[in-house]
């Protein structure tokens, strides 16, 4: 989903790091006395296509500039189906903003981290350098459609972010030439330490245990244990285990039995209770080729659920043909502004078979 | 019990159990003979028409063929097991062929045993984790379609022929390597775990999962194959006076980047295509990645392409945003890089089921991200008594060392616990010592001792003592 632009200039990029590449191949082995015609110098293209990375003193900033008016529109059509129009939403992954406040940006010290006003870990709330977001976002967003944006795309997004924040005022324009003192006025910018143990294989370890053997408490009190409502949360244990030998699992599905199985077996889950193998069908299918990176059962993801796909085409006549052709081809608009990519590697009964599953409502 | 009775549950399990397009061996049937019929042989003795029952449950259970019982059933003093007196369909017919399955894979009755999502961990499944089944495993070493996975934007099958490695940053010279070059030079092989920096993560504030496969699966030990990261820094003349840090960037939609802190691991660091004497799996970063021991796994970059040399750490998204730590004052630990020493018993452990009282040999892991394993320690009371366990060979630096340690179960509740101790002689704390200090808000880090308990009817589960 690269812009024309962008794609042109690409390919312009490409063919002169192939010219360059071709001349300092000859070159390229006096660069190594001990491993010689192991690898070869890079050129200045290939260096400058890989080497994106943002430091929190700004190297390898690009120049460029975006206002928060154009970045809320690129945020509308690219990111809001993630992360909530005003960057709040706690959905797919943790909210962008909330959590901090003016007194935050004066301190560089979030104050509801140490007294938990806020039930939720924000990133504006964590992030102590604004160099990240650019980074991140310019690198590896929008999620489905990495290094898509250009940068100025990118300040506009960091700027709408910023000014979600209220770091920046509404009318902001971030560049490279002001970056650096947005920069000062990160919330959290004063909230990391690395004075720990746990940077280097020598560092002092914050904790130690006790070597006591024996008598070592007066009485052992279990603090917590897994609720019973949770015992088959995870499925049922008896088919994550061998159904051989001294340990077996547990049949959560039902409560646990009440004496010791002896070396029978007896009560416990067996072949006849379980049937765990290789899962197969639709389901299997959908998760497989990478559907459900998009789609869930029930929620809005970057994509429609699945529950709404079929309330959508119910008893619609040719939904199955319009939707395989979709599923093959990609589409966009129909739920919003993120495409749909192309799934060409399907085959067609594949394809059959996920569509109509879909439109059962994944039943 | 009624002939009729016996041939239906023998119908209920062959319908159920159909292997035979994977191969023709059927698994031997469990419990095809009613409780019922069991208490009458037992009460009333085997006489022709009773065993006439048995051998007819037996034939009926495997569609014909004989086979062996999974369990020893009741049979009659004089006789004997029938997995023994019956001759089994393996002995008495033709087998597979050589190569039927070129790249192997395990038996069909180890199906169960497979890496599982956690529900409701993660709502994307190409940013999410599968955990590595440690109940099922043996030994130090982690079968490579067992390794845990973790992604932060999905994986793909890199093509080896246009991958390539760049190095650059504060090198004499920026240069890129083909898998060709990479795979020419001296590479060694050593065998190191990776644990994600989260694992155990769940258990800061209080039991929430039911296993040691969601405990502690974030966990994994391999042999690597690889060029040393020193060997490839100092072809590029890489400046490693005032070049401090590393900067590894992964060929992932994430781009994924890490700062690496080259002063603590410059030394055993492995640029390494191989895991277990094959390429790395391409959901553990084929064709390359880096292995930086002792270090969370997230510093592993997976699919390599990039390492850059610089004089200041990066403050990435997922060193500013993620895997940080937030301690009871409200700061944030950055860069908690190193896993320290930590152990878990495997079996048992939590959902699992003892058959009966008796002898058990007591099984676990233990590992630490600062050096070697000194020796593990085990409580069958709750950390009251410990008793010391042994060190299985090899007890390798940086890895899993695997410990036993016998024990005679009387069929009173217990809770099992392991303590490991490092050769730095730091010892694996208590979850209330860690609490005491970090909180309960941390993700990351969290070595606390593990504590199972076992009740009289046989099931464990995962409780916090403390």
């Amino acid at each position: 989903m690269f812009k024309s632009v962008n794609s042109i200039a690409r390919l312009s990029l490409l063919s002169l790091a192939v010219l360059t590449t071709q001349i300092s191949f000859a070159q390229s082995t006096q660069g190594s006395a001990k491993f010689p015609g192991i690898g070869r110098n890079a050129t200045p293209a290939e260096v400058m296509a890989w080497d994106i990375d943002v430091r929190p003193d700004f190297k390898g900033l690009p120049k460029g500039s975006g206002s928060v008016e154009q970045g809320q529109a690129i945020w509308e059509s690219k990111c809001a189906s993630c992360h909530g129009v005003f960057g709040e939403s706690n959905e797919i992954f943790t909210p962008i903003a909330g959590g901090t406040t003016t007194e935050d940006v004066k301190t560089g010290r979030v104050a509801s981290l140490a007294d938990r006003k806020q039930p939720q870990r924000t990133t504006l709330m964590k992030v102590p350098t604004v160099s990240t977001l650019w980074d991140y976002i310019y690198r590896a967003m929008p999620w489905n459609a990495p290094r898509s944006l250009t940068p100025d795309n990118t300040y506009a997004l960091v700027a709408y972010i910023l000014s979600l924040g209220e770091i920046v005022p509404d009318d902001f324009v971030l560049s490279d030439a002001n970056i650096a003192e947005v920069q000062k006025k990160m919330p959290n910018r004063n909230g990391m330490t690395r004075n720990h143990g746990f940077w280097s294989v020598n560092g002092k370890p914050d904790v130690n245990g006790s070597s006591c053997m024996n008598n070592c408490v007066k009485f052992v009190q279990i603090g917590s244990t897994l609720p019973d409502f949770a015992r088959n949360a995870h499925g049922n244990i008896a088919e994550q285990n061998r159904q051989y030998g001294p340990y077996r699992g547990s049949d959560s599905t039902k409560p646990p039995i009440a004496k010791l199985p002896g070396s029978s077996g007896e009560g416990l889950a067996h072949a006849a209770d379980t049937h765990s193998s290789n899962a197969k069908g639709p389901a299997a299918l959908f998760k497989n080729e990478n559907c459900s990176a998009c789609h869930a059962p029930n929620a809005k993801l970057v994509g429609p659920s699945i529950a709404d796909i079929a309330a959508k085409y119910q008893g619609q006549s040719g939904a199955l043909d319009k939707l395989m052709a979709k599923v093959k081809n990609g589409g966009s608009g129909v739920w919003g502004s993120i495409p749909m990519p192309p799934q060409a590697q399907l085959s067609d009964a594949d394809r059959k078979a996920l569509v109509e599953w879909v439109l059962s409502g994944g039943k | 019990m009624t002939k009729k009775q016996i041939e239906l549950s023998a119908e209920d399990i062959s319908a159920v159990e159909k292997p035979a397009n994977r191969a023709r061996l059927v698994k031997a049937p469990e419990h095809f003979i009613s409780q019922e019929l069991i208490a009458d042989i037992n009460a009333n003795g085997l006489d022709e028409k009773r065993r006439g029952f048995l051998r007819k449950g037996f034939m009926s259970a495997v569609g014909g063929a004989a086979a062996g019982l999974a369990a020893p059933l009741a049979f009659a003093a004089g006789e004997g097991d029938p997995a023994i007196l019956e001759k089994q369909e393996w002995q008495t017919t033709l087998g597979k062929n050589v190569a039927t399955m070129p790249y192997g894979v395990p038996s069909i009755y180890e199906a169960n045993l497979i890496r599982r999502e956690s529900p409701g961990l993660t709502r994307v499944s190409a940013a999410s984790v599968a955990f590595t089944p440690l109940q099922g495993l043996f030994g130090t070493i982690t079968p490579n379609g067992l390794h845990f996975e973790r992604h932060h934007q999905g994986w793909y099958n890199l093509n080896p022929e246009t991958h390539r490695l760049m190095v650059n940053g504060m090198v004499k010279n920026a240069r890129v390597f083909t898998m060709n070059d990479l795979m020419r030079l001296p590479s060694v092989s050593r065998t190191h775990f990776i644990e994600c920096g989260a694992n155990t993560g769940l258990e800061w504030g209080n039991v929430a999962v039911p296993t040691v496969q969601y405990t502690h699966g974030m966990l994994s030990c391999c042999e690597f194959t690889g060029v040393p990261l020193k060997v490839l820094l100092e072809e590029c003349g890489a400046d490693l006076k005032k070049g401090k840090f590393l900067l590894a960037e992964g060929g992932d939609g994430s781009g994924m980047t890490r700062t690496i802190n080259l002063e603590s691991c410059l030394d055993d660091t492995i640029v390494a295509w191989s895991m277990n004497g094959e390429m790395l799996r391409p959901e553990n970063g084929f064709p390359l990645r880096l292995v930086v021991p002792g270090v969370q796994g997230v510093s592993w970059v997976k699919w390599l392409r990039r390492l850059e040399v610089g004089d200041m750490p990066w403050n990435t998204k997922d060193e500013a945003v993620h895997y940080i730590e937030l301690m009871p004052d409200g700061m944030h630990r950055q860069y908690a890089s190193i896993q320290e020493c930590k152990s878990v018993i495997t079996t048992p452990s939590g959902g699992q089921q003892l058959l009966d009282k008796g002898f058990y040999n007591v099984s676990g892991m233990a590992w630490s991200g600062r050096g070697k394993i000194r020796r593990v320690d085990v409580s069958f009371d709750g950390g009251n008594n410990w008793r010391q366990a042994r060190l299985e060979t090899p007890v390798l630096t940086k890895s899993i060392t695997r410990f036993n340690i016998d024990w005679v179960w009387d069929g009173s509740p217990a809770i099992l616990q392991s303590r490991a101790v490092d050769d730095t002689g730091y010892i694996q704390p208590s979850i209330k010592v860690l609490r005491d200090l970090r909180g309960n808000r941390s993700i990351y880090h969290n070595n606390a001792i593990q504590s199972w308990k076992l009740d009289s009817n046989g099931e464990v589960s995962n409780v916090q003592v403390g």
